[in-house]
């Protein structure tokens, strides 16, 4: 039953690329919550936890093929936005937005399980209709309708961040099945009109973010406090860094939310420029090295999934560091495996289980 | 399959690969270059920046929200306090600061040894208290001095103010310190360890509306931690105002009332049910616990065995004694065991199966009817009637009227007193009831108990015409900008139903009760209204022997042994507007400890509706 290439075809590299780049995250998350008084569990346990788990679900999901999640993506779907229609109606609050679905033993966030899903339902839709002289406008309704659904209900949480980043996700992706020039021009043209538009339909604080984000010293205290305090962090750290537990913007409590949306700036005050680009080359492999399994995939669904996770993780990678760099407004969205959270370690490991299964079934036919 | 070769193989597609790890490859040097901006050519001013950056962020402590009477009376207010605290980073030598500080403030050096210790649990970057509530001029002095005492901060912080210091102060509660388990309770999300919140009654259950919200204050300050300047403040929003259904001035005469005696007393409105008044004795300070309880003082509290942090009002369970028996008669006639008329012959005790049940009135009353038998408090009367009604008629009544369960005090701790029945015996004690434990319920004695708070509901409900009201303590909650929060309605939990007629021939007992030659309660009577009451003394022991009373003379038997004083009211008793219950804990006789407590009370009322009708 067990198929010995299976185990020839581990993919090792990728399986190594994520425990170091996580093994990082770890220890800079100790060095983050240092000068914590912990009244249980520390942190970066918590953390490593969480990746132990993940590692399981990874090993998890390489058991089944992953061909057969093609026949599953619709009624994925379907619950999925079952679930995200009652996160709104039943949801838990915290901090004016209603994310959760308490599920008893754990906080259910549907918004981060749509992600994976619309990979899974768009890798089946462009698998079978992809063209060689790609979409046209006519041809995308039906995807488009599809995303749009998900987009609206989340928006509605609110939770601008995962929002843009379920289209960032499906943009990649149609780009890569093609579309046609005078469809590109289209696309461009409906993203500007929707910007403009969603511009009036921002929430204040929302609003207030981007505002912040463009000239952050009008609300030092507000706001704008996070973006500066990063900044210092990440350019104090200089070349070389001040060594690890010895960032003072960190050690001293300056910088807001370092163990989770800004745990890069904790690692640039201590590790500098040379640690940050070691770090992001780790990055950058781990992305090329999907697009390098999407490459060599067995079928067109499976090339579609691991472009599709691949661009997941990128664009969060591109938005966390993009944030705390500064260069694009704060929305809330985690590094993976450097952040520290359950939610987002599950998402991104679930992403990683598929990549590894589509990468240890290339030669299967 | 072969269209998916097809597809895949073309050039373009394969293009695709290649350009997509180019484009990733861009994004990611575009962050790398971002990042030698930020490290290597700005690292210089971001450099300066961070050894500068000695802007903190100081929270603003909002004032808890003040709480009011029912006439907008201020009970409990808050007032600026001074505060000594220590930034622990910016101090260098911390002996020889310690060492100044002891001499500046008058506080011994291992005190103040102590309070730093115990201000680690704070994050670094938050101050530490090491003296809290100085006066002004200990300030003036420290300020002086602060060259000399780098990482030194004097902060003015709001502290609860209770302007009726121990009055009432078992329904407002008091503030503590939050604790490691509230922090991180998701009910105190947002709170910081240092910070005071309610730890019982009001203050706890109403933290919510009452906490405020914190302002921030961002200032910078230099490299040995002393204040530069100002940046931008962010007020503290102060808690809600909450109005209660008391009122001051009937509160405070209720206190003085009630003098040093053990105990409990309380006032309701008997058509809102409002908590017009409440006492629970011996009291506490709830200052005491504003900014941190001595240890000392928290043990002798604990240890003082007439209980002050319990409110009696709601948690005292006591033998409700002979201020049951309207319950026992109203019953009766409805069951048809016994009119008013009926009479029975009291000769001063009562046998039955061996047993023999003594009448208070050890040479009898001789023949007595209902009203008789209210007003002298005849026993024998009751014993009769309540064993012909039998336990299972009996409780059901006094359920009814709310007994046997919470009445709905809007704030936890409420106990629920005991009605008896057959099943309670069995669950309780796995015996069967006894006719004897029957007799001794007529009187409110036996497994009886009831709460002040339950005999003030059933003595307003004897006085609306059956309507059970839930007993109300907030009249509302109202934010700065006057919009209103929260209104509790009035409440009827249940409708009891008598005869006009059984209402009438309670309600005349209970006024010869009060204002007839004889009656138990003429102590309370008053001249300008008629009041309608009911006496109790209440068996903390078991009754006496003959031959024990005999050597006991004078009744001066120990404190703890003397029975409990209770007396319950209501007035006018033809147009009826407040239901008073005060029980003296060993106040021996109900109508000499209870009754004059209780006529102070609705004296009071009616001289304060009075005045507040000719200043309209």
């Amino acid at each position: 039953m067990f198929d010995r290439r299976l185990v020839v075809n581990f993919d090792w590299i990728l399986l190594l690329t994520v425990c170091s780049l996580a093994g990082i995250g770890i220890l800079n998350l100790y060095s983050a919550t240092a000068n914590w008084q912990f009244a249980s569990t520390p942190i970066y346990m918590k953390q490593l936890i969480w990746l132990g788990g993940g590692l399981a679900l990874v090993l998890l999901i390489c058991c089944f093929d992953y061909r057969h999640l093609e026949h599953f993506s619709i009624l994925a779907y379907i619950i999925t936005i079952g679930m995200l229609s009652s996160v709104l109606l039943l949801g838990k609050t915290s901090m004016g937005a209603t994310r959760w679905l308490n599920l008893g033993f754990f906080n259910l966030q549907p918004s981060e399980v749509i992600k994976i899903v619309m990979i899974l339902l768009l890798a089946r839709t462009f698998g079978r209709t992809a063209l060689p002289e790609g979409y046209s406008m006519a041809d995308l309704w039906r995807p488009a309708l599809l995303l749009l659904l998900p987009v609206g209900l989340i928006l509605k949480q609110p939770d601008l961040g995962t929002a843009l980043m379920l289209i960032f996700i499906s943009m990649s992706m149609l780009l890569f099945a093609g579309v046609q020039n005078k469809t590109l021009l289209g696309l461009f043209i409906l993203g500007g009109v929707a910007v403009v538009l969603g511009w009036f339909g921002l929430h204040d604080y929302q609003r207030e973010r981007i505002q912040t984000f463009l000239n952050p010293e009008a609300d030092p205290l507000g706001s704008g406090y996070h973006i500066i305090q990063s900044k210092i962090a990440v350019g104090s750290g200089g070349f070389f860094g001040k060594g690890f537990l010895q960032g003072t913007q960190s050690q001293l409590s300056f910088l807001p939310e370092r163990h989770t949306d800004f745990a890069f700036s904790v690692f640039a005050e201590e590790w500098g420029f040379v640690g940050c680009s070691l770090l992001l080359l780790g990055y950058l492999f781990l992305v090329v090295w999907g697009i390098y399994i999407a490459r060599h995939a067995a079928d067109r669904f499976g090339m579609f999934l691991a472009i599709g996770v691949t661009a997941m993780i990128f664009w969060h990678i591109v938005v966390n560091l993009g944030m705390v760099n500064g260069l694009l407004p704060v929305v809330g969205v985690p590094l993976p495996l450097f952040s520290y959270g359950g939610t987002s370690m599950v998402t991104t490991m679930v992403g990683i289980g598929l990549l590894m299964n589509v990468s240890m079934r290339r030669f299967m036919f | 399959m072969g269209f998916d070769a097809k597809w895949t193989e073309l050039p373009s597609v394969q293009r695709r690969f290649l350009f997509f790890s180019a484009a990733a490859a861009i994004v990611f040097l575009l962050l790398g270059l971002r990042l030698w901006y930020l490290q290597v050519i700005s690292y210089g001013e971001y450099q300066e920046r961070s050894v500068r950056n000695r802007t903190r962020v100081l929270s603003l402590d909002a004032p808890r929200g003040p709480i009011y009477d029912r006439y907008g009376q201020l009970l409990v207010d808050n007032r600026p306090s001074f505060q000594i605290s220590v930034m622990r980073q910016d101090v260098e030598d911390q002996q020889l600061l310690l060492q100044h500080l002891s001499e500046l403030l008058k506080i011994e050096l291992p005190v103040l040894e102590e309070r730093w210790k115990d201000g680690r649990r704070f994050p670094i970057y938050r101050p530490v208290p090491l003296a809290t509530d100085v006066p002004r001029d200990v300030m003036e002095r420290v300020q002086e001095h602060g060259v000399e005492l780098p990482g030194v901060l004097t902060e003015v912080r709001p502290v609860r103010d209770y302007l009726e210091k121990g009055s009432a102060a078992h329904l407002v509660g008091y503030l503590g310190e939050i604790t490691e388990n509230e922090l991180v309770d998701e009910k105190y999300e947002g709170y910081q360890a240092g910070d005071f919140v309610g730890k019982i009654a009001l203050e706890k259950t109403f933290e919510a509306y009452l906490h405020g919200e914190k302002g921030r204050r961002l200032v910078e300050v230099d490299v040995k931690g002393k204040l530069l300047r100002q940046l931008q403040t962010e007020a503290a929003r102060p808690g809600n105002k909450v109005y209660l259904t008391l009122d001051r001035e009937l509160q405070r005469a209720a206190d003085v009332a009630f003098g040093d005696q053990s105990g409990a007393a309380i006032a309701l409105d008997i058509k809102s049910g409002d908590i017009l008044a409440m006492v629970s004795r011996p009291t506490f300070d709830p200052a005491l616990f504003a900014r941190g309880i001595a240890s000392e003082e928290w043990a002798s509290l604990l240890k003082d065995s007439r209980h002050p942090l319990q409110n009696k009002v709601i948690a005292g369970q006591y033998p409700p004694g002979s201020t049951f028996k309207m319950v026992v008669a109203l019953a009766a006639m409805r069951e048809g065991v016994a009119s008013r008329f009926r009479e029975i012959d009291c000769k001063g005790d009562f046998v039955i199966g061996g047993m023999r049940f003594r009448c208070w009135k050890k040479a009898g009353h001789g023949k007595t009817d209902l009203k008789k038998a209210l007003r002298e408090s005849c026993d024998v009367w009751f014993y009769q009637v309540g064993l012909e009604l039998g336990i299972d008629k009996l409780s059901a009544a006094a359920k009814e009227f709310g007994l046997g369960e919470p009445v709905g005090y809007p704030l936890p701790g409420e106990k629920r007193g005991v009605i008896p029945t057959r099943e309670w015996k069995r669950a309780r004690f796995n015996l069967p009831w006894y006719a004897g434990e029957t007799v001794n319920a007529s009187i409110g004695q036996g497994f009886v108990l009831a709460t002040p708070i339950q005999l003030a509901v059933m003595t307003a409900a004897m006085a609306n015409g059956g309507k059970v009201l839930t007993p109300q303590l907030i009249e509302r909650i109202e934010d700065w900008q006057g919009n209103i929060l929260l209104q509790p309605e009035v409440e009827v939990v249940r409708q009891v139903d008598y005869s006009a007629a059984a209402w009438q021939a309670i309600k005349g007992g209970m006024v010869a009760v009060v204002n007839e030659p004889r009656g138990t309660g003429r102590v309370a009577q008053l001249d300008q209204v008629v009041v309608a009451g009911k006496t109790g003394t209440s068996q903390v022991v078991r009754r006496k022997t003959d031959e024990e009373e005999e050597s006991d003379e004078g009744g001066d038997s120990p404190y703890r042994f003397r029975p409990h004083a209770l007396f319950i009211a209501f007035a006018p008793a033809d147009d009826p507007k407040v239901a008073v219950a005060v029980v003296v804990e060993h106040g021996q006789h109900g109508g000499s400890a209870a009754g004059p407590v209780a006529r102070s009370i609705l004296e009071k009322y009616f001289s304060l509706q009075q005045q507040r009708v000719e200043n309209n």
